[in-house]
């Protein structure tokens, strides 16, 4: 065991303070995560403290904020990996703040939204009981850029994202690719204008800290870059289609 | 409207010619049987336009690099201010830029190629 402090960004637009850190000294077992740290300071020293987190487990991607200089999951950091015994806490950059360390997430959303993160395939009716048969290398071609839980690390480390309010970010852009090349989905055209636009995919300078700060492995960047080759011509025969097949009863 | 992507080819493009072309140039420089030094002086250097592959070399860099640094502008320009009146401004500026650049090194490289 080992004792920490704990610094915590305390910041409410509401009101009109300047933004200061509160300072906490917790004690820390080898398990002991920066999520369980916060939490033991909200339940013991200042109940006041705005955080979010939900699943506690890596999974829902809601308690992200700036660990020690780099945008991290509290809930997945332990607090002897960082190896110092002052931990600083900040929201997440490049999102409003909402409270201390609870940003707001409505721009992040809706640039996701904008990439109509769904398979479009109008040609499917989907009660005759027909299925895609899809092979594993097609699943491949997606399935990395499937696990994102849009924790909004990568957009928080993004140095277009800081400058650039209209860039869709590097989560938006790799579910772009995400359903892009998914064999089930039929909106390519639809899809490429959305993203080859002036603030678009070609803005990104593939400084590639989205996939350092990545906690599910996504590679954001790698499906920026598979975009842009997608976009140049590169790479338009790997898409492919999968087959309607029927399921036998 | 012109897609973005068939400019950043443009760009692309105009940077790896830009690279070829300024070599040549450098080469031309250097394989001067006087020496390098001497292909400076200005008789030299006028004369070099009255070789018309060298003056087509100097006009096909004058235009990349004007396209290519001009669009690089373009960009940054993008990237540090947003707004619809700010980018039209931007894209016009830029192009205009080029433009001038292009037309006031072509009158010089006519205007030397004449001397
Ligand atoms: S790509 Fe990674 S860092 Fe970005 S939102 Fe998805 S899971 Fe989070
Ligand atoms: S609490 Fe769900 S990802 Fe951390």
């Amino acid at each position: 065991m080992k004792r920490v402090k704990i610094r915590v960004f305390r910041y409410n637009p509401a009101d009109g303070a300047d933004a200061r850190y509160d300072e906490f000294e917790v004690e820390a077992e080898r398990w002991t995560t920066v999520l369980d740290a916060l939490l033991y300071i909200k339940a013991h020293k200042d109940h006041s403290i705005a955080l979010r987190y939900s699943c506690r487990m890596a999974s829902c991607g809601s308690c992200g904020m700036v660990i020690n200089g780099i945008p991290r999951l509290a809930c997945y950091t332990k607090v002897y990996e960082l190896g110092s015994d002052v931990i600083t806490c900040r929201p997440l950059t490049n999102f409003p703040i909402i409270r201390d360390l609870a940003t707001d997430f409505t721009a992040f959303f809706a640039k996701h939204k904008s990439m109509r993160p769904y398979i479009i395939n109008d040609a499917v009716d989907r009660i005759d009981g027909r299925e895609f048969l899809q092979k594993p290398e097609e699943v491949e071609k997606y399935l990395q850029f499937s696990y994102c839980i849009k924790c909004g690390l990568c957009y928080a480390a993004c140095p277009t994202v800081a400058t650039d309010k209209r860039f869709p970010g590097p989560q938006a852009l790799a579910q772009m690719y995400r359903y892009l090349i998914d064999s089930r989905d039929m909106a390519t055209d639809e899809r490429l204008k959305v993203v080859d636009d002036r603030h678009g995919v070609w803005r990104c300078h593939f400084a590639g800290s989205c996939s350092m700060v990545c906690p599910k492995g996504v590679d954001p960047a790698l499906g920026i870059q598979l975009l842009r080759a997608y976009l140049l011509g590169m790479s338009r025969d790997s898409k492919v289609v999968a087959e309607l097949y029927r399921r036998e009863k | 409207m012109v897609r973005e992507s068939s400019i950043m080819k443009v760009h692309y493009y105009t940077g790896l010619a830009a690279i070829v072309l300024v070599a040549i140039h450098i080469l031309f420089r250097l394989t001067v049987p006087e020496g390098y030094s001497a292909s400076l002086e200005y008789e030299n250097v006028i004369a070099n336009y009255k070789n018309i592959s060298y003056t087509l070399v100097l006009e096909l860099i004058l235009v990349t690099v004007a396209v290519h640094g001009f669009n690089g502008l373009r960009v940054i320009l993008l990237e540090l201010r947003q707004g619809d009146a700010w980018e039209s401004a931007v894209k016009w500026l830029c192009i205009a830029g080029a433009v001038a650049i292009i037309a006031y090194g072509t009158r010089t490289i006519i205007l030397a190629s004449m001397m």
